[in-house]
């Protein structure tokens, strides 16, 4: 199930960064997952989204690994979008 | 006509648009000035796009070396090729130190040395005596100074109660029959409501707008948005065609691949297998420096001999390194190209073109963040009310290049700067809120309105990849004549187009179509100013490189494009030659 109404909206927006290899990977994570994102999985995606930029980076790149292991899941589709 | 009074209005002393590293320094001079103060952001203040600065902040602290402002400024201005303001420079270098050690009293976790005081490292363009040999004066926190930056003025803005107006967008400045600026129309997204923010002072620090071309380093929020605004309320974009290049950005991405993997051994081929540097500079070849790279890059592609579907990028190989050479010489490179390339340069070549990174122009300004224009009668008038800072401003301490670590300090020493006279300037002025005209939002509800109701036009992402690639293959960072001519009428189509633009989704809340509509406004205007800009420069100089005209020109262009956007029209003003207290510096060759 996908986030209910103007969510969707609002998620998008919370992936635009201050650093654009993260605009990048978020833009190609929502085109091909956001709408088929269980709604665990969108929480767990808005978790992600609130990291600090670099810290988020970090992981996406694979240089750092999340303290909270609920949010590999999700992460691995950010890795591999 | 005369709308205003339904828009809801809240009044401030200063608002300041934008909460990037200007913003936040200049805001926290308001608020702790005790001034009622809005800050405005599209994003989250700790995802603005300082974020991205890694380089560090140049102050000369001699903390390594003997150093001295005056060296720094001699630096600033040759790395500026004489087109930098001289007084301007004088006043951030001579300011430097203190914006440094005032930045780490607030917290900000500098490198260190063993002795306690803040580490400095060298930096491209960055001297002792004149010129003489590389200089450590750049204060860095590992590779995250930007970061640490905006986390350190984000706090201290938290602790004096500055009042965050995040996931607002600026529409338009509000001004009266005199031009005086009276505040902002801005727009929240979470509701989709308009408002009017009314204020004695109104500060842009929006940042760059290195969105106009197809290959940046720049975050999608870098749309110009205080740069539109300015040129929309009849204020000039100053030296707009100056926009500094990266040589090596993967194609189609942005993301920069660093040049130590040339340093360490990989070249450029173009689509016929040829090692093309070889012709442009036959001893260094690939390590040629910054410009000369670039330039044949550029060259390769406009002649037909780039790589892919569109010849359209370069070809950077370091394959022959082998996967074991890379991966221990350049950390991080592979998963860079495997994710932004797509390729792993173990085995293929890496995709890249030259790529837009830094903008030098913007809204002119004194070293009082005061907008400046034009009177009319020759000389120059401040726009009251209207301030501006950071990379969106051109006060012009970059003049047609800007040198490395210099962008972290002019948003701290000019955002402290423009903090100060705009307090200066409340204080002086005890007059109560200026009043608004009966029309203060009508253009931008008409803008609004007419987005709102279109059913049929342009779609805002077709519009918005033309203005990029016109820009990206008619006014990048090697400038032909017969190309310049042709991009100015593209870009004059693109405009035209830009007006009829119509989005689907007629939503309110958090309609990030209907942002992404009126952000390619402002990025409209910023492309054309710098298309005509640039092509009206005939000279080359700093960033502005040019195959007709390939020298500098001190006689007939040492001075300042000012971009109107009304009729499209140029006018220019002289470079402040001379500084605050020293001597000039007189143009010479920039050679290093």
């Amino acid at each position: 199930m996908s986030a209910p109404g103007r969510d969707t909206e609002r998620i998008k927006w919370h992936c635009r960064r201050g650093l654009l290899e993260l605009d990048l990977v978020l833009q190609r994570f929502v085109d091909r997952h956001l709408d088929t994102l269980s709604d665990v999985q969108t929480d767990v995606f808005k978790e992600l989204l609130a990291y600090e930029d670099n810290d988020l980076l970090d992981m996406v790149m694979g240089r750092a690994e999340p303290v909270n292991g609920d949010l590999s899941a999700v992460l691995e589709l950010m890795r591999s979008a | 006509m005369g709308n205003t009074r339904n828009i809801p209005r809240r009044q401030f002393d200063a608002v300041v648009v934008g909460a990037g590293g200007s913003g936040l320094r200049a805001a926290l001079q308001l608020a702790e000035s005790n001034l009622k103060v809005a800050v405005l952001s599209k994003v989250f203040p700790t995802r603005s796009h300082t974020v991205a600065a890694q380089g560090g902040v140049s102050a000369s602290l001699g903390n390594e070396e003997p150093d001295n402002w005056h060296w720094h400024m001699y630096d600033t201005v040759k790395g500026s090729d004489y087109l930098g303001d001289q007084d301007a420079i004088e006043f951030m270098c001579r300011k430097a130190c203190d914006a440094v050690v005032e930045l780490e009293h607030y917290g900000m976790p500098f490198d260190r040395l063993d002795n306690g005081k803040i580490y400095q490292r060298p930096f491209g363009g960055h001297t002792s005596n004149y010129g003489e040999r590389a200089i450590k004066r750049a204060c860095a926190a590992a590779d995250r100074t930007g970061h640490a930056m905006l986390h350190t003025l984000y706090q201290r803005n938290v602790r004096a109660r500055t009042q965050f107006f995040v996931e607002w967008m600026a529409l338009d400045l509000i001004c009266n029959q005199q031009g005086d600026v009276l505040g902002v129309v801005a727009l929240e997204m979470e509701t989709g409501e308009v408002m009017i923010l009314q204020a004695k002072a109104t500060l842009l620090a929006t940042g760059g707008a290195g969105r106009i071309y197809s290959a940046s380093t720049n975050a999608f929020i870098n749309t110009g948005d205080g740069l539109g605004m300015a040129a929309r309320a009849g204020i000039p974009l100053e030296d707009m065609e100056f926009w500094q290049f990266h040589p090596t950005g993967v194609a189609g991405a942005g993301v920069l691949i660093t040049e130590g993997v040339r340093g360490e051994g990989g070249f450029l081929l173009n689509k016929n297998g040829e090692r093309f540097m070889e012709r442009y500079a036959p001893t260094v070849k690939d390590l040629a420096s910054r410009d000369v790279v670039a330039r044949a890059m550029a060259t390769e592609i406009k002649e037909g001999r780039g790589a892919g579907k569109d010849g359209e990028y370069i070809l950077l190989k370091l394959d022959h390194l082998g996967g074991d050479v890379i991966d221990k010489r350049l950390p991080g490179i592979r998963e860079i190209a495997k994710k932004f390339a797509n390729v792993d340069p173990a085995t293929d070549p890496i995709p890249v073109v030259p790529t837009c990174h830094y903008q030098m122009g913007g809204v002119p300004t004194n070293v009082q963040g005061q907008a400046i224009m034009p009177d009319g009668r020759g000389g120059e008038k401040i726009v009251k009310g209207l301030y501006a800072a950071g990379e969106c401003a051109c006060v012009s301490v970059h003049g047609a290049n800007r040198l490395g670590t210099n962008s972290l300090l002019d948003l701290l020493v000019f955002g402290k700067s423009a903090g100060q006279q705009v307090v200066k300037d409340i204080a002086a002025d005890v007059a109560s809120m200026p009043e608004l005209p009966a029309d203060a939002a009508d253009k931008t509800m008409a803008r609004l309105a007419r987005l709102d109701s279109a059913t049929t036009g342009e779609r805002v992402n077709d519009v918005g990849a033309e203005m990029r690639r016109t820009m990206q293959a008619h006014c990048g960072v090697f400038r032909f004549p017969d190309s310049m001519a042709e991009g100015v009428k593209k870009m004059l189509a693109v405009a035209e187009r830009a007006k009829s633009t119509f989005i689907q989704d007629k939503s309110k809340v958090f309609n990030t179509a209907r942002v992404e509509a009126l952000e390619l406004d402002n990025l409209v205007e910023v492309a054309l100013s710098t298309m005509i800009s640039a092509n009206a420069r005939q000279e080359s100089r700093g960033a502005h490189d040019r195959s007709d005209f390939p020298n500098r020109d001190d006689v007939n262009w040492m001075k300042h494009s000012l971009w109107f956007k009304e009729g499209n029209r140029l006018e220019y003003k002289p470079v402040q030659l001379k500084p605050l207290t020293v001597e000039s510096f007189e143009p010479k060759a920039r050679v290093y």
